[in-house]
């Protein structure tokens, strides 16, 4: 048993990210405290794009931001690359829903601020910033500040700020839930776009099934309050092929997790599951 | 064409007002007509008296107020992001924030004398708070996620406060700066008013007491100007700053 154990040890690359026993309790200002993740464990390895999945307020962002760093662990590890997470660093780049765009800087300020703080040479950032410009489709924009862009157009900014600084996964939480559905779905395909052309350790926060299954090798499902997470499933599909969603495999995944993830939602409404 | 429009009110306002002098509906030493008051502030041009005590004025109006733009932003700050300075100082705004300044004014000669100090002292005092309070309120308001995402691109904590709390505070400090400049004056006036031997208040005191009145509405209709005209010039620049707002 323990040689068989051994074994698996030396073949399995070591994960990128590993999540060890998490448990995280949230204080709100007012009112009782809420046990917003339980004994958490996940592996992440390099390069792959795995998506949480699960209603609201079953944790998932939560879980993000301690990866982030934003949150600090309480009980349990949080490991990237071998060393323990004591706060955000630009190893990890985040991608919120609303953007979190700088309302008081350009597109190019924007992307231009994280290389800023890398300390990379004027010249040298100005060429990437408009690069990346270029990559999301914003060329033309570059003095257009956040309030003057479409919905679309912000999270494009908005990814193109953290490839741009280059860091080494990304995070993201729930980033096109603020979007229309063309608009989504135009996203979705750019962002596999991008993430072929610059492959990266991806973590995707999203409530939306057919959108994780689209998007990520992995999709771990969570069940609400406590959150934990409740299994994982592997979810590769052929991304270049634009029929991808209406392929029976693929279909068949969608509902497979739709069902994981109903008695979830109908617990966290407070509905007991028939 | 739609500005002049605008003041037409004005306009209307200063005919009256010659006429009412003019024809004697009120008395000429309550109200000179507005064509003596126009003369009298040509004389006061000439003779440098206007200049000369409306640069102290000027002097004493922007140093207080600078000072208190400074220290007060980085009190609001300080006080929005450091809980200890929060409980410390926060009763201390919360007591003197109510007080009519122009009490102060007393205190501040007995300070700093008859001469410019105690001008200034008074103006930072009454116009500190406004600003704190706005710097304060929109630090508090700066979004998480613009924080997180400073910290996550390599920002430091204080770096942080600089890139994403300051210009999150900007829009309501500018507010609470409008305030100041608005009691700036009025300090300013007051004060010397009471005790001073130059700037805008000494010379409508002093020229009341001679009887000199059409010079000294002409004093007052300056100050009024310039109130106004300072106020103006504000809401183009805070306009300008915050072009990002949309």
């Amino acid at each position: 048993m323990a040689a068989v154990r051994d074994a698996s040890a030396v073949m399995a690359a070591p994960a990128q990210i590993v999540v060890d026993g998490v448990s995280h309790l949230y204080r709100p200002p007012r009112g009782r405290a809420v046990l917003a993740l339980e004994r958490v464990s996940l592996e992440v390895q390099n390069r792959e794009f795995i998506a949480l999945l699960g209603p609201s307020g079953c944790g998932k962002s939560t879980l993000l931001y301690l990866i982030g760093g934003f949150l600090p662990a309480e009980t349990g590890a949080i490991r990237v690359d071998g060393n323990p997470v004591a706060g955000p660093g630009p190893d990890r780049g985040i991608v919120f829903q609303h953007f979190a765009l700088f309302p008081w800087k350009t597109v190019r300020g924007n992307i231009l601020y994280g290389l800023e703080r890398q300390g990379m040479p004027r010249e040298e950032r100005e060429k990437r910033a408009l690069d990346f410009i270029e990559l999301v489709g914003l060329s033309g924009f570059e003095d257009s500040f956040p309030s003057q862009l479409s919905g679309g157009m912000r999270q494009r900014c908005a990814i193109a700020r953290t490839l741009a600084f280059d860091p080494k996964i990304l995070l993201m939480d729930e980033p096109f839930g603020a979007l229309d559905a063309q608009t989504r779905g135009l996203m979705q395909s750019e962002l596999l776009r991008i993430w072929q052309r610059t492959p990266k350790t991806v973590i995707f926060v999203t409530h939306d099934v057919q959108e994780a299954v689209y998007l990520a090798d992995r999709v771990a499902v969570m069940s609400a309050r406590p959150g934990r997470i409740k299994t994982i499933v592997d979810t590769k599909f052929d991304k270049t092929d634009p029929h991808v969603h209406k392929a029976k495999a693929f279909v068949e995944k969608v509902d497979e997790l739709w069902d994981l993830v109903k008695d979830e939602a109908l617990k966290a409404q407070g509905v007991r599951a028939p | 064409m739609k500005q002049v429009v605008r003041y037409l009110p004005l306009l209307l306002l200063a005919i009256a007002w010659e006429l009412a002098a003019r024809f004697e509906l009120v008395s000429t030493t309550a109200l000179p007509p507005l064509s003596d008051v126009i003369r009298a502030w040509i004389d006061l041009l000439k003779d440098g008296d206007l200049v000369s005590n409306g640069l102290s004025s000027l002097y004493r109006a922007f140093a207080g107020l600078g000072l208190a733009i400074l220290v007060g932003a980085t009190l609001g700050i300080v006080m929005a992001w450091w809980k200890p300075a929060n409980v410390l100082l926060s009763p201390l705004v919360e007591m003197f924030y109510p007080l009519p300044k122009s009490a102060l004014i007393p205190v501040t000669v007995i300070w700093l004398g008859y001469g410019d100090g105690s001008k200034i002292l008074l103006i930072f005092l009454g116009c500190m708070l406004p600003v704190t309070i706005g710097a304060f309120n929109g630090a508090r308001s700066s979004e998480q996620a613009l924080v997180w995402s400073a910290r996550s691109m390599g920002a430091n904590r204080l770096r942080m406060l600089w890139d994403v709390v300051v210009p999150s505070a900007m829009p309501e400090m500018l507010n609470g700066v409008r305030t100041a400049l608005a009691l700036s004056f009025i300090l300013l006036v007051s004060s010397e008013l009471i005790v001073a031997q130059k700037g805008f208040g000494y010379l409508i005191g002093s020229l009341g007491a001679n009887g000199s009145y059409d010079a000294m509405y002409a004093v007052v209709l300056t100050v009024a100007f310039l109130g106004f005209a300072a106020d103006r010039i504000y809401l183009v620049i805070t306009k300008r700053t915050l072009a990002w707002r949309e």
